[in-house]
C-alpha cells in the first residue's frame, strides 16, 4: 500500500478545518498525514481513566482490528474516532487527526459537518441500524441526498452501491424492507450506506456478531476489498482475534486502555509476543482442534476496571510469565521489528502458544443409545423446518448441530426438549416415547432432558437472586446438591449466588443457567448456542464448565452452534443441518477433514483459520439467489443445496433427492456425488488426517 | 465537545405541584368536619346566591348552603370511589391477564371474548342498567366503574404476559416443570410488574373522572350528597345567576383529574428511568 498524498478533499467538510498537523507520527509510522493517525490519546471517565497514551496509525486502504475482551475500552476509542464521548468523559491529552484534521478541537457544528462527510459507522446489529420501515434502496439514497446530490442522482448512486456491496439483484432487492433481507443483506446494506459518502475513515464496532461463519467470511472479505478500492482506512473493533486475521493487514491488542501489541496481522498471529495475545489466542478453538488435543485456556480473572489502581504492568495480575519486575513498572510500548510489530512488555514473548502436545485417545466406544429421533417433521405454516431427520445420540456422547440460520437447529433443539410445535416422526429417550409437549411428559421424563439457551440476558429470572434460581430447580428437578454445591460445579463464586442476574457477566449468567439445567442430574442437556453471545475469552470458560460436567456426569449434550470451530472443540459426532435437512452425520473429524458434504466443504472453508486459508482450495463461487426455505428445489423433489452447489450434477441433483450414503463408522453424507469424488478440507491439522476414517 | 444529557435528580416544580394538589384533596377528603367553616348541609334560605364574599369565600347555593364547605367535604365521596375501583380493577385484570397469557389456548379465548364482549357495552347505559339494580350507592359505584376498567387492564397486562412467557427463564421453568400457579406467581408477575404499576396510575386518573362523571349524571352518590359531580348536576340550573356554585366544583374535579394524571406520569418516568 502506498502512502498516497491526501487525496480527495481533505479538510474541505467544515469551515474550520482545524489544524493540519504534519510530521507528529507515533513510533514506527511513516510520515503521512493521510488516514488515521492517533497519538499519545488518554481518556477518563468519572470512575477513572480508560484509554491510556493510545498511538497508532491507519493508512488510507489499510483494515486495522482493534481487539480485547469487554471493558478493555475498544468501543470507546472506536466512538472516540468520530469525535463521541459518553457523557462524563473527558480527553486528557492527546490528538486524532483524519487526513490531517484535528477531530478532537472541532466545534460541535464544524464536527457535525466533518462526520457527514468524513467517517462512518457500522454497528453490531445491523437490523438496528436500519429503518424497519423504509425500503433499503431509499435508505441508502436517503444518505447520498443529506450530501445534496439530487433525488435522481441519489437513486441511481444507491443502486452501484448496492450492486458494489455484492447484492443480487439489486433492482429487486432496492424495494424490500429491511426485515425482508438475510442478516448477511441487512448488514451489506448498512454497510453501502456507510460507504455512500466515500468516508475516510471507517469503523466497524463487531460488525458480523450473531452472522454465520459462511456469511461473515463473506462480509469482511467484501469490507477488506473495498477499503483498498475506495482508499478508506478502516478500523474493525472485536473480541475476536482470529477473527480480525481473516479481515484485517494490521492488528491492536488493547488491554484496560493501553495497545499493548500491534502489528502486521500475520506477525503478530504467527509470533505474538505479548502474554495476552497469547492468551486470546489460546481461549479461541480453532478448527478441527477438538479439547483431547489442545484445551482452550480461559485467561482467568478479569480486566481491571476503570478507576482500579495498579503497579506495573496492567495484565501482570493475570499473567502466567509475571515476574516482581512486572509488578512494579509499567513497561512502554517498544518496537520489535522494523515492521512496526511492537510490543508493551518486559518479557516479550516469555510465553508461547500452548500447542497440540499429543493425539488424541482413540474414542472410547459410545455407550447405549440414549436418544433416538426417527423421522422427525416440523412445519411452521406452509415452511417445512424439519424434514425426516434421523438423529441417534448415545450416552456421554456430544453431538454436535451445525447448519446457518434458518436451518432448523434451534427447531429440533426445541423440539426434543418438547417446547415446539408437535409435529411427524418420534422421539425417545433410553427406548421411552417423549411426548411432543413437555406438559405431557410424565415428571421423571422431564427431569431427564433439560436445556441451555442462547441469550445469556434472558434466560434468567431477572427479579429472581440466583440463590433463589438454582434452589428452584433443584426443588423441581429434586436434585440431591445444595446450592452452593450446585454452583461450585459450574465454577461460580459463592459470593455471586446473591446477587440478581444483572449484576452478573454474560458467562456468569450461562454458568448459572448451565447449573440450573444439571439441578437433577439430567440424561441429556440441550445447548442451544450456549456460548455465541460471548466473548471469545468467556467462551472458553464455558466450554470448559460443559466439558467438565459431561466427564463427570456422563451427560450427553445436543450441542448446537454455527461456529464449527466451537463444534468441532467439543463433539464427539457432528450432524450438519441445511434446511430442515440433515445433509450429513458423522464422527467429528471425519466430517470436518472429508470427504464430505459439498454444503459442509463450504462451512468449513468459511471457518478456516487466516493461516491456512491461502491453501483453502475454495471451488469455483455460484452465485445464485438464496434458495427460498419451502422449496428451495423448486420443484419439491431434489436436493435442496442444488441451488448453490458447485458440484451439482444437472438432471439428477435437481430432480431426485440425493441418497444417504454410508461411508464407514456411522458417517453418513447426503449426496449424489460418488463418495470418491467429494470434497474434502485436505488443509485441516493433520492429525486429523492421521485420525481419519482408515486409522479407526 | 459531547453533549452531555443531564438526568436531574431534583423534584421538579409540576412533580411538586401536583403533588400538592393531591395532598390537599386527600386531606378535605379525611378531615373534612373539622376543616368546613359551615355545615355542608345547612340550609339557609335567607342566603341564598350570595356571590363569594368575606362570609362565604366561594358564596352559596340555591338553598343557601355554603359552596365551600361543600366543595370540602364533596372531596371525600371521590378520593374513596376512584382509588377503591382502580385497584379493584387492577387486581382483576392482573389476575385474568396473567392466567389468559399464561395459559393460552381456550381459556385465553373465552376470557379475552367476554372481555371483549364487555368492552362493547357503552359504559353509561352498564352503568344505569347496574344502578337501576342495585340501587344507587358508593359500593356499586366502585363496582360499576372497575367492571369497565377490567378489560383494559387485562389487555395490557395479558400483552406483557405473552411477551415475557416466550423468554428462556419462562421456558426453563417450564422445562423444570413448575406448576402452573408458582409459573405465574413466581416467574410472570415479577417481570410484568412494571406494566401492572402503570396500569394502576392511569386507571386512577380514569376513576376519578368516571366517578366524577356519573356522579354529574345522577348515577354516584344519593341525591343532596355534597359530591363534585352531583353539585354541578344539580347547580346547573342557576348557572346564569350564580356561576360560582358550578364553576368550583367543576374546577375541583378538573384540579384532581389534571394532578393525578401529571403526578401518575412523573412517577411513571421515574420508574422508567430507574
Amino acid at each position: 500500500m502506498t502512502a498516497s498524498p491526501v487525496k480527495g478533499n481533505p479538510a474541505a467538510g467544515g469551515p474550520r478545518p482545524g489544524r493540519l498537523v504534519a510530521g507528529s507520527q507515533p513510533t514506527g509510522g511513516p510520515a503521512l498525514t493521510a488516514g488515521l493517525v492517533v497519538d499519545g490519546l488518554s481518556v477518563a471517565y468519572p470512575a477513572g481513566p480508560v484509554l491510556h497514551d493510545i498511538r497508532l496509525a491507519v493508512r488510507p486502504g489499510e483494515t486495522f482490528g482493534l481487539v480485547g475482551e469487554s471493558g478493555c475500552g475498544k468501543t470507546t476509542l472506536g466512538y472516540l474516532l468520530g469525535g463521541h464521548l459518553e457523557a462524563g468523559g473527558r480527553v486528557l491529552g492527546g490528538r486524532i487527526l483524519v487526513d490531517g484534521v484535528d477531530v478532537l478541537s472541532l466545534r460541535p457544528a464544524a464536527l457535525r459537518r466533518w462526520r457527514a462527510s468524513h467517517i462512518a459507522f457500522v454497528h453490531q446489529e445491523a437490523a438496528g441500524s436500519l429503518d424497519p420501515t423504509m425500503r433499503v434502496g431509499r435508505q441508502v439514497a436517503d444518505v447520498l441526498r443529506a450530501q445534496g446530490l439530487p433525488r435522481r442522482a441519489a437513486v441511481a448512486r444507491a443502486r452501484e452501491l448496492l450492486s458494489r456491496v455484492r447484492l443480487p439483484d439489486v433492482d429487486a432487492l432496492a424495494r424490500r424492507y429491511p426485515h425482508q433481507l438475510s442478516g448477511g443483506q441487512q448488514q451489506r446494506v448498512v454497510i453501502a450506506c456507510a460507504l455512500a459518502t466515500r468516508p475516510r475513515l471507517l469503523v466497524l464496532d463487531e460488525p458480523t456478531t450473531g452472522l454465520d461463519a459462511s456469511v461473515q467470511h463473506e462480509v469482511l472479505g467484501l469490507l477488506t476489498g473495498l477499503a483498498a478500492e475506495l482508499a478508506t482506512a478502516v478500523v474493525l473493533v472485536s473480541h475476536d482475534l482470529p477473527l480480525v486475521g481473516q479481515a484485517c493487514d494490521r492488528v491492536g491488542v488493547l488491554y484496560a486502555g493501553r495497545l499493548v501489541e500491534v502489528g502486521p496481522v500475520g506477525e503478530v498471529l504467527a509470533a505474538p509476543a505479548h502474554p495476552y495475545t497469547v492468551a486470546l489466542l489460546d481461549s479461541a478453538p480453532t478448527l478441527g482442534v477438538p479439547r483431547a488435543v489442545r484445551p482452550l485456556a480461559a485467561i482467568p480473572g478479569r480486566p481491571p476496571r476503570p478507576g482500579e489502581t495498579g503497579y506495573g504492568c496492567r495484565f501482570a495480575p493475570r499473567c502466567p510469565a509475571a515476574v516482581d519486575t512486572c509488578r512494579s513498572a509499567e513497561p512502554a510500548l517498544e518496537d520489535l521489528a522494523a515492521t512496526g510489530h511492537a510490543v508493551r512488555c518486559l518479557r516479550p514473548g516469555a510465553v508461547g502458544r500452548a500447542v497440540p502436545d499429543a493425539l488424541p485417545a482413540a474414542a472410547e466406544r459410545p455407550g447405549p443409545v440414549l436418544l433416538q429421533v426417527r423421522g422427525l417433521t416440523r412445519r411452521y405454516g406452509h415452511t417445512l423446518a424439519l424434514d425426516n431427520v434421523d438423529l441417534t445420540i448415545h450416552r456421554g456422547e456430544v453431538v454436535g448441530l451445525v447448519g446457518e440460520s434458518g436451518s432448523g437447529k434451534t427447531t429440533l433443539a426445541r423440539a426434543v426438549v418438547g417446547l415446539g410445535p408437535p409435529g411427524g416422526g418420534s422421539i425417545s429417550l433410553d427406548g421411552q416415547e417423549l411426548p411432543a409437549r413437555v406438559t405431557q411428559r410424565s415428571p421423571q421424563l422431564r427431569r431427564r432432558v433439560q436445556m441451555v439457551f442462547q441469550n445469556p440476558d434472558t434466560t434468567l429470572n431477572p427479579e429472581h437472586r440466583v440463590r433463589r434460581i438454582l434452589r428452584r430447580a433443584i426443588h423441581t428437578l429434586r436434585g440431591h446438591d445444595d446450592v452452593p454445591a450446585l454452583a461450585r460445579r459450574a465454577q461460580l463464586d459463592d459470593d455471586l449466588l446473591d446477587c440478581l442476574p444483572a449484576r452478573l457477566s454474560g458467562g456468569q449468567k450461562q454458568r448459572v443457567a448451565i447449573a440450573r439445567s444439571f439441578a437433577g442430574s439430567p440424561a441429556l442437556v440441550v445447548c442451544d448456542e450456549p456460548v455465541s453471545a460471548l466473548d471469545v475469552s468467556v467462551q472458553a470458560g464455558v466450554l470448559e464448565v460443559l466439558a467438565q460436567q459431561r466427564d463427570h456426569t456422563g451427560t450427553s449434550y445436543l450441542f448446537i452452534s454455527h461456529d464449527l470451530a466451537v463444534v468441532g472443540y467439543l463433539a464427539d459426532r457432528i450432524a450438519v443441518l441445511y434446511h430442515g435437512v440433515l445433509v450429513e452425520q458423522g464422527p467429528t473429524q471425519q466430517v470436518l477433514a472429508g470427504p464430505h458434504h459439498p454444503y459442509t466443504a463450504r462451512l468449513v472453508a468459511a471457518s478456516a483459520p487466516a493461516a491456512a486459508e491461502s491453501t483453502v482450495a475454495e471451488p469455483a463461487a455460484v452465485v445464485a439467489p438464496e434458495p427460498s426455505p419451502v422449496d428451495p428445489a423448486g420443484n419439491g423433489h431434489g436436493c435442496r443445496y442444488v441451488s448453490r452447489c458447485p458440484y451439482r450434477i444437472a438432471g439428477r441433483c435437481d430432480r431426485v433427492a440425493p441418497p444417504a450414503v454410508a461411508l464407514g463408522d456411522g458417517h453418513l453424507v447426503r449426496c449424489h456425488l460418488d463418495p470418491a469424488s467429494l470434497p474434502s478440507a485436505t488443509w485441516l491439522a493433520p492429525w486429523v488426517l492421521v485420525q481419519g476414517p482408515d486409522n479407526q | 465537545m459531547a453533549v452531555a444529557t443531564r438526568v436531574s435528580r431534583r423534584p421538579s416544580p409540576v412533580l411538586a405541584g401536583s403533588a400538592a394538589v393531591v395532598a390537599a384533596w386527600v386531606v378535605c377528603a379525611a378531615f373534612w368536619p373539622d376543616l368546613v367553616p359551615y355545615d355542608p348541609d345547612l340550609q339557609a334560605p335567607a342566603d341564598r346566591f350570595l356571590p363569594p364574599g368575606t362570609d362565604h369565600w366561594l358564596g352559596t347555593d340555591h338553598y343557601g348552603r355554603d359552596v365551600l364547605s361543600r366543595l370540602v367535604a364533596g372531596a371525600r365521596p371521590v378520593l374513596v370511589v376512584a382509588p377503591l375501583a382502580a385497584l379493584l380493577s387492577v387486581a382483576a385484570g392482573t389476575a385474568l391477564g396473567l392466567l389468559a397469557g399464561a395459559v393460552r389456548g381456550w381459556f385465553d379465548g373465552l376470557v379475552m371474548r367476554l372481555l371483549d364482549a364487555v368492552v362493547v357495552f357503552p359504559v353509561i347505559i352498564a352503568a344505569v342498567l347496574f344502578i337501576a339494580l342495585l340501587g344507587r350507592s358508593a359500593p356499586v359505584l366502585v363496582l360499576v366503574i372497575a367492571a369497565a376498567f377490567v378489560p383494559l387492564v387485562t389487555r395490557s397486562v395479558r400483552a406483557a404476559t405473552l411477551v415475557e412467557r416466550e423468554k428462556p427463564y419462562v421456558e426453563a421453568a417450564r422445562l423444570r416443570g413448575e406448576p402452573l400457579w408458582s409459573l405465574v406467581a413466581r416467574e410472570l408477575l415479577p417481570n410484568v410488574r412494571g406494566t401492572v404499576l402503570v396500569e394502576a396510575t392511569t386507571r386512577l386518573g380514569d376513576a376519578v373522572f368516571a366517578a366524577a362523571t356519573l356522579s354529574f349524571l345522577g348515577l354516584g352518590q344519593p341525591p343532596g350528597s355534597p359530591d363534585w359531580g352531583s353539585s354541578v348536576a344539580d347547580n346547573r340550573l342557576w348557572v346564569q345567576l350564580a356561576p360560582w356554585t358550578v364553576l368550583a366544583p367543576a374546577l375541583a374535579i378538573g384540579s384532581l383529574v389534571v394532578a393525578v394524571a401529571l403526578l401518575t406520569d412523573r412517577l411513571r418516568r421515574r420508574l422508567d428511568r430507574s
